[in-house]
């Protein structure tokens, strides 16, 4: 199979078969990417690191380093656009057909579930993001009480000051390169 | 005067290219920003249509921050809208990965880069706990809201459940108890 179809396929499976969110595909990346050869063990371990540290979905990220690495630009083009179609697809499915149904008694009551359930979903990312800022070596280890210093100070800034959240994102960044170097 | 097509598009690629680059920390990380640039600014959802999203798309394949970009896309400009809202979510990581992919090595051990990180995951978590109060206010409601959000929270937090479980469970428990209280109300209408 010509290697950029391969790509394509390879990442096509692991979007379609990743449900709740970019880590949850992290079992799936290491076993394809070490069967077909493409990345390390290792250079997933690290690769999620760098995606930590670089914007935007995990998913998109290694799919583009994956495809650059194993066949240059088209390969990252191969391997992001598998990743994405089956949400494209299966997205513009839903989203043509949620409105017909939206009224539905059904509907309505699934989302009556769903709401609150997706504001835990929410507050599951604080404490999951916090956790890994709050406890470096993990729980046990030491405790950076400066970190939680930090979002507890921008907490009550951002609400009081009413900053925008790119903003609020950025300077984190800035004041985080002052309190850490 | 009434808003070009392509005026529309440009302003939805510019939205979403700005989500996907300041975005730290995994899909639920861009909520804050989603919610400012999708309902306070350009008022293209309410905000309690955008909850509704983020509980659709959950249940589809693929990543949250892409998944709700192609739906408020598609819901803004129809399918070009859903084209430009992915290209426009996907360009900022595809363009930094891209250059970076030759030099990650030595920026994973960039003090500076490790410095800012540790400050822009400290003040991300304030951001996602200020949309949760927000969120929270408008979603969650009496006992039977914040049983389900309390639960959804454990099970993910604590017992490392995959969320499209959650999800699934939320949806049927949501579906059950509507249906009681409609029964319950016929009963007490006869």
């Amino acid at each position: 199979m010509p290697l950029l179809l391969d790509l394509f396929l390879t990442y096509f499976k692991i979007g379609i078969t990743t449900f709740g969110g970019g880590y949850a595909m992290i079992p799936l990346v290491q076993t394809y990417m070490m069967e077909k050869g493409w990345l390390t063990q290792l250079e997933v371990a690290d690769f999620i690191a760098i995606s930590e540290m670089t914007p935007g979905p995990f998913a998109i990220n290694i799919a583009t380093f994956c495809g650059i690495k194993t066949a240059g630009l088209p390969g990252a083009f191969a391997s992001t656009l598998g990743v994405i179609m089956p949400s494209f697809i299966v997205i513009l499915m839903i989203a043509i057909f949620f409105s017909k149904v939206y009224e539905k008694k059904t509907v309505q009551g699934a989302l009556s579930g769903l709401r609150p359930a997706v504001v835990g979903l929410i507050a599951t990312a604080a404490f999951t993001i916090g956790m890994g800022s709050y406890f470096p070596n993990g729980i046990g280890g030491i405790i950076d009480f400066k970190a939680i210093l930090f979002t507890a100070i921008a907490f009550l800034a951002i609400k009081k000051l009413k900053i925008n959240p790119i903003i609020a994102v950025l300077l984190s960044g800035v004041i985080g390169i002052f309190v850490y170097m | 005067m009434k808003k070009t097509k392509l005026a529309l598009l440009l302003e939805l690629f510019i939205c979403t290219f700005k989500i996907g680059a300041f975005t730290f920390g995994g899909g639920f990380a861009m909520i804050p920003i989603m919610e400012d640039e999708f309902v306070n600014k350009k008022k293209w959802l309410t905000a309690e249509e955008i909850i509704d999203v983020f509980a659709v798309v959950q249940s589809a394949p693929g990543v949250i921050a892409v998944n709700s970009c192609i739906y408020i896309g598609y819901k803004v400009a129809g399918f070009w809208g859903a084209i430009v809202a992915t290209i426009g979510i996907v360009s900022p990581s595809f363009t930094i990965i891209a250059l970076l992919s030759t030099v990650y090595m030595q920026f994973k051990e960039n003090a500076i880069a490790m410095a800012a990180l540790t400050g822009v995951r400290a003040g991300v978590v304030a951001l996602i706990l200020l949309a949760v109060v927000k969120l929270a206010k408008r979603s969650v409601k009496g006992y039977f809201g914040w049983t389900i959000a309390t639960l959804s929270f454990l099970s993910v937090a604590v017992l490392k459940l995959n969320p499209i479980y959650i999800i699934l469970t939320a949806a049927l428990v949501g579906i059950v108890f509507e249906n009681k209280a409609s029964a319950k109300k016929k009963e007490g209408d006869q």
